[in-house]
């Protein structure tokens, strides 16, 4: 921030981290995830906490650089991402937005029952799980047993 | 060092080393799943050995980083468990290698949960969501497997009885335990004992597989006293690196 310049509001800085893509689910944004876990002002320093989905999920430095060139665009220079991993990230922490986007681009929202509640390409209830993990560290591989398409399910944890 | 330094390498050396067991079968792996099973545990665990070392290098005073723990200490250094050291072998053996540990591993990380030291709890209940995941496609691959044909029941066997002189090391208790324990910070290895028979004992029963009778146990690695022969071998592979271009960035 320059001197003279009012800081921006935190529920607009909300705002742009909702327009930031997730890396490898481009068409949720970081704040549909529920990564981003709070926004403050620290005296003229803009604080993001975050909280990474996998502890080794290679995402998590790119979504940092993400969100840091998102805001710069807006004209935050003082600016700090802190990593807060407790309490553990949970997939309850999906908005309802992000779990509609997630269907209709092809993945499975998570369910508690621990598998697709139905195929996101034609609807059908009875699908199959191929293997425990999947394309990212946040999904799994199932497959339709109406429509055959595979697809991806966002693993609930 | 401080015994809570010691626990913190012993904790993120044997994620660190089973990691990168599991990384050498990326593309080698029987099955394209397989194969992508593999990498996503070896990614939670050295993701895990990212906080543990971590922490261990915010205790001891913030003077190396955690890469350097991980890159620039040779054998003698490390405290990772025997059991994660061992060779990869065939896929059944790999596999009970994970099962024996993962099912250790979330009764330790459950406990590690209500640590005294809530760096450790948060670290524990950020892993144990991830280790439970593991468990449940170890376990389930070991009974599949087990309990499958004629020939992979047989290379199941063989591997728990390779494997089994090197589970006892996960539950020897030494004067650092006792003085975390004393903390509140960790469990008593000897604690988890009992819960891992049960569990392991079931498991076993429905793999069709029968649990070696000697429980003598190799020892040596967590206390970094005598590490097998295998772990300098693992060691030269994964720090050439950095080590032949210190400080190299990419
Ligand atoms: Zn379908």
């Amino acid at each position: 921030m320059r001197a003279g310049d009012l800081k921006p509001r935190v529920a607009d800085v909300w705002e742009w981290l909702d327009a930031v893509p997730d890396p490898e689910i481009p068409v949720i944004s970081v704040v549909d995830l529920g990564i981003v876990r709070d926004v403050a002002w620290d005296g003229d320093e803009l604080v993001v906490t975050v909280t990474p989905t996998y502890s080794g999920c290679p995402a998590t430095s790119v979504i940092a650089m993400e969100i840091e060139t998102a805001l710069r665009d807006r004209g935050i220079d003082r600016l700090r991402i802190a990593t807060r991993i407790a309490p553990p990230w949970t997939t309850d922490w999906l908005s309802d937005k992000g779990r509609d986007k997630l269907a209709a681009y092809g993945i499975a929202p998570p369910s508690p029952a621990g598998g697709p509640e139905a195929c996101p390409h034609c609807g059908a209830k009875t699908v199959t799980r191929v293997s425990q993990f999947g394309s990212t560290p946040c999904k799994a591989h199932w497959r339709c047993d109406s429509c055959l398409e595979p697809f991806d399910y966002f693993k609930c944890i | 060092m401080s015994a809570l330094f010691e626990f913190l390498c012993r904790q993120g050396d044997s994620t660190l080393i089973l990691g990168q067991r599991l990384g050498e079968w990326c593309g080698h792996a029987p099955a394209l799943e397989e194969d992508i099973a593999l990498a996503n545990v070896a990614l939670d665990l050295i993701g895990q050995t990212q906080m543990w070392l971590g922490l261990a290098t915010e205790v001891e005073g913030a003077v190396r980083d955690a890469d350097d723990l991980a890159m620039r200490r040779d054998v003698w250094d490390f405290r990772n468990l025997l059991l994660v050291e061992q060779p990869n072998g065939d896929f059944g053996q790999t596999t009970m290698r994970q099962w024996l540990f993962d099912q250790f591993h979330v009764l330790q990380l459950e406990r590690l949960c209500d640590s005294a030291d809530d760096r450790v709890a948060a670290i524990a209940a950020k892993a144990v969501k991830e280790v439970r995941y593991h468990l449940e496609r170890s376990s389930g691959t070991v009974i599949a497997l087990g309990d499958g044909t004629e020939e992979s029941h047989g290379r199941m066997q063989a591997a728990l009885d390779r494997l089994w002189p090197y589970a006892g090391e996960m539950f020897e208790s030494d004067a650092i335990d006792a003085e975390l324990a004393e903390a509140g910070i960790a469990p008593e290895p000897a604690d988890l004992r009992a819960p891992w028979d049960v569990a392991v004992d079931a498991t076993l029963a429905e793999a069709t597989l029968t649990r070696p009778e000697s429980d003598f146990t190799q020892t040596g690695g967590r206390s970094g006293k005598r590490h097998s022969e295998h772990l300098g071998h693992l060691l030269a592979q994964m720090q050439w690196l950095p080590r032949a271009y210190p400080d190299a960035r990419w």
